[in-house]
């Protein structure tokens, strides 16, 4: 990971996010959420200016962002999309559903398309068992995958 | 003999006063409450199998191997992290235990390389022996598949594996053994408290990280080496261990760098040191360590030790190697011919902090039986001479109040002109942990030390006061306490005398001494130092730790009266989590002042013109003593360089680079017809010296050292002295050659008759020592076991006296031509003047000396990082390299003196405290301007070093 020293002007923006949540019981889950709302990912850059300021070593900081895989280290596409990898899913093809969205999108998981398009993200368990396979689009839940559903989110990040 | 090896219990002890039976596996066990079973069960001698446990660092419960049966409990819980209680029942091996456990390990070596056989931790790892403990004898899973062993799977690359880790110079971080326990993450938190490992990922992806995701050595590591003694693989281990291999025999002794003075276990195979490993039973650092005497042992087998001894007659000339008796009757001869020439006192002697009491006491005797005066001192003359005059003048003793233990009992801790993170790391990782627990900390420095604000740590106050206005500080605060009436006054009329207390509050109490009235002359606001007081005051047990930053002033023994002004008027004394501690700088520096290297003090801080003392050391000895005081340092480099004072017997001392107004201190030594240097290494002094006796590391000697603590550990001996003898046979062979007849056989004698004269040692002996472990003086009849916290029920001089501190400024002021302070101090991986830690590879982590400087500051002067720059004073003047920081206010500039190069005493000043001459290291007016390289200075000094260090080669036959 990177530890150059921040810019001033990404320092400041940085700062300013942290400034906004650091006064919360349990500060850095929001801080890196701000963050990543902010940047669309957890700059490494950002690591020592949050450790600074919550009193915390890098090494804490880093032990956290790399805990959660919701964290990004870099860039997601215009579009995220996480398939559930989770057992509930699994048992109802979830697998072959990730076969073939791996395969109409042409990257695999933690892998970004070449156009910036979209971010294909693997996640365990959306709490939506009932309607598995599932997917989310963009923070937008998708039940009961299947072909055609494929095929509106192919169109959709492709758009 | 055989290795040390110490009972890993698994959990820490529980502080419980209430007892607690059970029975584990059909024996009763009776421990505290809180205690964990697994540690219970280890009492009984009970080893329940685990990883992730070991006694340093709290509980964990993740490697699932120490579970146990409770009856009337269902499931199998963890041993380690499940308190015991009355009358339980324990079965830590049943049938489903085993299951359990084999299972678990068949998980932990299926991801792992089988390498033991060439492994470095073979013979002392414990996942081999948990391996052998559960009877794993297959693995049924394999060792295909996903692994973090093998840097490639069927030939493609596994990006699971991490290469090994190397960049530290003492240890390796290899990943692919890593067993993800977290014993180094935790030990790192809570034992040494940097907080610089982590557990990135999760799952099967979970690796240690040494900071966000780097190298050991660009984390925030400060290799302490607490991660590697924690480890129960090869994952973190020494390179030395590495590169010999395991030991079979250790010896306990103790550290020989700072004050803290911990003991090791020098774990050795044959006369080869493997490595050192902090001893658990330590009562000074209690099983931990710092990278120095962890690692930096190194500069005792250096190729730049000399180990013959050498003359010249002129110190132009080059030097000659000759036998030691040639060495020594020419120096008897030289010193008798001064003295005869001369008078009897223009010879003297300086001793070591650095040697044993044992040597240091025969330094001085040496000094006071056959050169016949007292022309003895010490380089505590330049450290903590003003903690002895101003605890002895309010106290009646001149050493710390308390024990280290006692930080766990504080509340509010004051740290005051000490940076305890660098200069005693292990007492400082003590501190932490107890500022964590909740403790409050107030620190008074000027520049914003680690203390200050790290990891997890945070001063309440930080008084950044300007260098030199420490009294008035410590005044305002006394202002606080006294005028709104926060003082203990039961303590006080108790025990210190009363009416003195009602003159010294008189005195804070005018309105020049507020805090207001003083903000404009320090720059700490007024509201800051009102809230400090009061923290002090009310805050519970309140304990002051202070270190050089307020002895080395023009009014350092009024700023230590001032702080045990406060103390007493505080009630905080006289019981565990208070006090009055200086920190000490040398390893032995508490020692070499007890045992009576002043030169107006005999062993036990007896004056010298007491008839009844003189008598005791008169009729042993068999000689007169003198009965006035005899020259301190800086009067023997004057009456040097007045030609009345001829020869200095240095042993253990580079009084060239550590002391005050470098060029001074030459001109006297120049000035000298036979300067004697004892020392490892040709030494800044050994360039004006006319003869070498070459001098013997803390591996090579028996004897004790008494640390900060008051506390006499032994040092013992662990391989033959290279040079060939102990210092103290060579000081005895040089009595001898004098013609003082001593016969000691072992340093045992020596301090037999240490103890003999001197009351607060009359209880120690080796034997004692050899019982106890360790003993803090006075140890006597009165307190046969020691004295780990003074005044318990009354000050040693009987009523605490208050003693006015009237604020004088220094004369070294800032002005127009010096417009900035300079301040000077330790860094973590160097030691002192440098000459050993210089010669190890701890040269890694600070390879030069650098000037701090403010930003702003340096703004002014057009000064980036890293910057060539002049600095100047009135004294002389030397260049380095600038760091800018914000560490240091505006206005004041810091450095360290570790390297001869720098030389940042050749710009020191030589002002010095009013009563006992220690010079103001601390305070110097200087101005910082940009610069192309060296200074003329530091070539001529460059170029005579060379010239003074050569030595004449035999002609080859």
């Amino acid at each position: 990971m990177s530890l150059q020293p921040a810019s001033t002007e990404f320092a400041a923006r940085a700062k300013s996010v942290i400034d906004e949540y650091k006064g919360l019981e349990g500060p850095l889950l929001p801080i890196l959420h701000g963050l990543q709302e902010e940047f669309g990912y957890v700059p490494g850059e950002s690591v020592p200016i949050i450790a600074e300021t919550l009193n915390l070593s890098r090494a804490e900081v880093h032990g956290v962002i790399t805990f959660y895989h919701d964290y990004r280290s870099h860039p997601a596409g215009r579009h995220a999309l996480k398939v559930c990898r989770a057992e509930a899913c699994q048992s109802m093809g979830g697998d072959a559903i990730a076969a073939q969205l791996i395969q109409a999108l042409g990257i695999g998981f933690h892998e970004t398309a070449a156009d910036n398009s979209v971010t294909l993200e693997p996640v365990f368990c959306l709490g939506m068992c009932a309607c598995a396979p599932a997917a989310m689009l963009d923070g937008e839940p998708i039940g009961r995958i299947d072909a055609e559903k494929i095929e509106e989110i192919v169109a959709e990040v492709r758009s | 003999m055989g290795l040390v090896h110490e009972i890993d219990y698994g959990t820490p002890a529980s502080r419980s006063d209430k007892q607690v039976t059970l029975t584990v596996d059909g024996f009763s066990v009776t421990v505290p409450e809180g205690t964990s079973i697994m540690r219970a069960s280890m009492e009984a001698g009970i080893q329940v199998p685990k990883l992730c446990a070991t006694d340093m660092v709290d509980a964990f419960g993740s490697c699932r191997l120490c579970l146990v049966e409770i009856e009337g409990r269902a499931g199998t819980p963890a041993s380690c992290t499940t308190p015991v209680a009355p009358g339980m029942v324990v079965h830590t091996q049943t049938s489903r235990l085993k299951d359990i456990r084999k299972g678990v390990m068949e998980l932990y070596i299926s991801d792992h390389p089988l390498d033991c056989l060439t492994c470095a931790a073979n013979g002392d790892c414990e996942l081999q022996d948990m391996a052998g403990a559960v009877g794993l004898r297959d693995v049924r899973y394999g060792y295909e598949g996903d692994n973090h062993v093998r840097a490639k799977n069927d030939g493609a690359a596994n990006f699971k594996w991490m290469p090994k880790d190397e960049s530290n110079p003492y240890f390796t971080y290899d990943p692919s053994k890593c067993i993800v326990c977290s014993r180094c993450v935790r030990a790192c938190e809570e034992v040494q408290g940097t907080f610089a490992l982590t557990i990135e990922g999760r799952g099967f992806d979970s690796r240690v990280s040494p900071g966000a995701h780097q190298l050991f050595l660009d984390s925030e590591c400060v290799s302490c080496g607490a991660c590697v003694q924690a480890c129960p693989t090869a994952t973190l281990t020494e390179k030395s261990v590495i590169e010999i291999g395991q030991p079979e025999h250790s010896v306990v002794t103790t550290c020989a760098y700072c004050g803290v003075g911990c003991s090791f276990k020098a774990e050795m195979r044959g006369e080869e040191l493997v490595r050192m490993v902090p001893y658990k039973d330590g009562k000074a650092n209690r099983g931990h360590s710092c990278v120095k005497g962890r690692f930096a042992y190194g500069y005792a087998t250096h190729k730049d030790r000399i180990l013959k001894p050498m003359i010249r007659e002129k110190i132009t000339d080059p030097w000659r190697e000759v036998s030691w008796e040639e060495a020594l009757t020419y120096t008897a001869n030289e010193f008798r011919r001064i003295q005869y020439q001369y008078g009897r006192a223009a010879v003297g002697g300086i001793t070591s902090s650095r040697c044993t009491n044992e040597e240091t006491y025969l330094v001085q005797k040496l000094i006071r039986q056959g050169f016949g005066n007292n022309n003895v001192d010490t380089c505590a003359r330049v450290c903590h001479s003003p903690t002895g005059y101003g605890l002895g003048q309010t106290f009646g003793t001149s050493a710390g109040t308390q024990d280290f233990d006692s930080v766990e009992h504080s509340d509010v801790i004051v740290v005051i002109g000490a940076n305890p993170a660098s200069a005693h790391p292990v007492f400082a990782s003590r501190m932490k942990k107890r500022i964590r627990q909740g403790a409050k900390l107030i620190v008074i420095d000027p520049r914003r030390t680690e203390m200050v604000k790290s990891a997890h740590i945070e001063a309440e106050y930080h008084l950044a006061l300007k260098p030199g206005t420490n009294v008035a500080v410590m005044t305002a605060l006394a202002h606080v306490i006294v005028t709104e009436g926060i003082y203990d006054e039961a303590f006080i009329r108790e025990r210190c005398d009363w009416s003195e207390f009602e003159d010294w509050a008189a005195f804070v109490a005018e309105p020049q001494n507020s805090p207001e009235a003083i903000e404009a002359l320090c720059g700490v606001p007024a509201e800051t130092i009102r809230g400090a007081a009061r923290l002090y005051a009310r805050g519970g047990n309140g304990a002051i730790y202070y270190g050089l930053g307020v002895t080395e002033h023009s009014q350092g023994s009024t700023t230590v009266m001032a702080i045990a002004n406060l103390a007493m008027a505080t009630g905080n004394i006289g019981r565990e989590g208070v006090g009055v501690n200086p920190l000490r700088g040398q390893n032995n520096v508490q020692g070499s002042c007890d045992m009576g290297s002043f030169p107006h003090e005999l062993p036990g801080y007896r004056h010298i013109s007491g008839d009844a003392v003189r008598e005791i050391y008169e009729s042993l000895w068999g000689v007169k003593l003198d009965n006035e005081p005899g020259l301190r340092i800086p009067n023997m480099l004057d009456a040097a360089v007045e030609g009345t004072f001829k020869g200095l017997y240095v042993q253990g001392e580079d009084i060239l680079q550590s002391d005050p107004d470098t060029k001074h201190v030459a001109a006297g030594l120049a000035a000298m017809e036979c300067v004697v240097v004892h020392d490892l290494f040709l030494n800044e002094t050994a360039n004006y010296a006319h003869v070498f006796l070459p001098g013997s590391t803390f591996l090579e000697k028996d004897g004790t050292f008494t640390n900060a603590e008051r506390r006499i550990n032994r040092v013992r001996r662990v391989m033959s002295p290279k040079n060939g003898y102990a210092d103290w046979e060579v000081t005895q062979m040089m009595a001898q050659a004098m013609g003082v007849d001593w016969n000691y056989q072992h340093p045992a004698e020596i301090m037999d008759e240490i103890a003999k004269t001197t009351p607060s040692f009359a209880g120690v002996s080796y034997d004692y020592l050899e019982k106890m472990g360790s003993v803090q003086w006075p140890c006597n009849e009165k307190a046969p076991e020691g004295t780990p916290i003074m005044h318990i029920d009354g000050f040693v001089r009987g009523k605490g006296k208050f003693i006015r501190t009237e604020y004088v400024a220094t004369d070294e002021k800032t002005g127009p031509r010096f417009p900035l302070l300079l301040t000077t101090g330790r860094i973590l991986s160097q030691y002192n003047v440098g000459a050993q830690t210089r010669r190890t590879d701890n040269v890694v982590w600070h390879e030069e000396d650098r000037l701090e400087i403010h930003p702003h500051d340096a703004e002014n002067r057009g000064l980036r990082d890293g910057d060539w720059v002049r600095i100047q004073s009135r004294a002389g003047e030397t260049t380095l390299r600038a760091l800018i920081t914000d560490r240091v206010s505006p206005g004041v500039v810091y450095t360290t003196f570790h390297h001869p190069n720098t030389q940042a005493n050749v710009v020191t000043t030589d002002f010095s405290d009013w009563a006992t001459n220690c010079p103001e290291y601390k305070v110097t007016a200087v101005q910082v301007a940009p610069s192309n390289g060296p200074s003329d200075w530091q070539v001529e000094y460059d170029e005579q070093a060379r010239q003074s260090r050569r030595i004449t080669l035999e002609a080859a036959e």
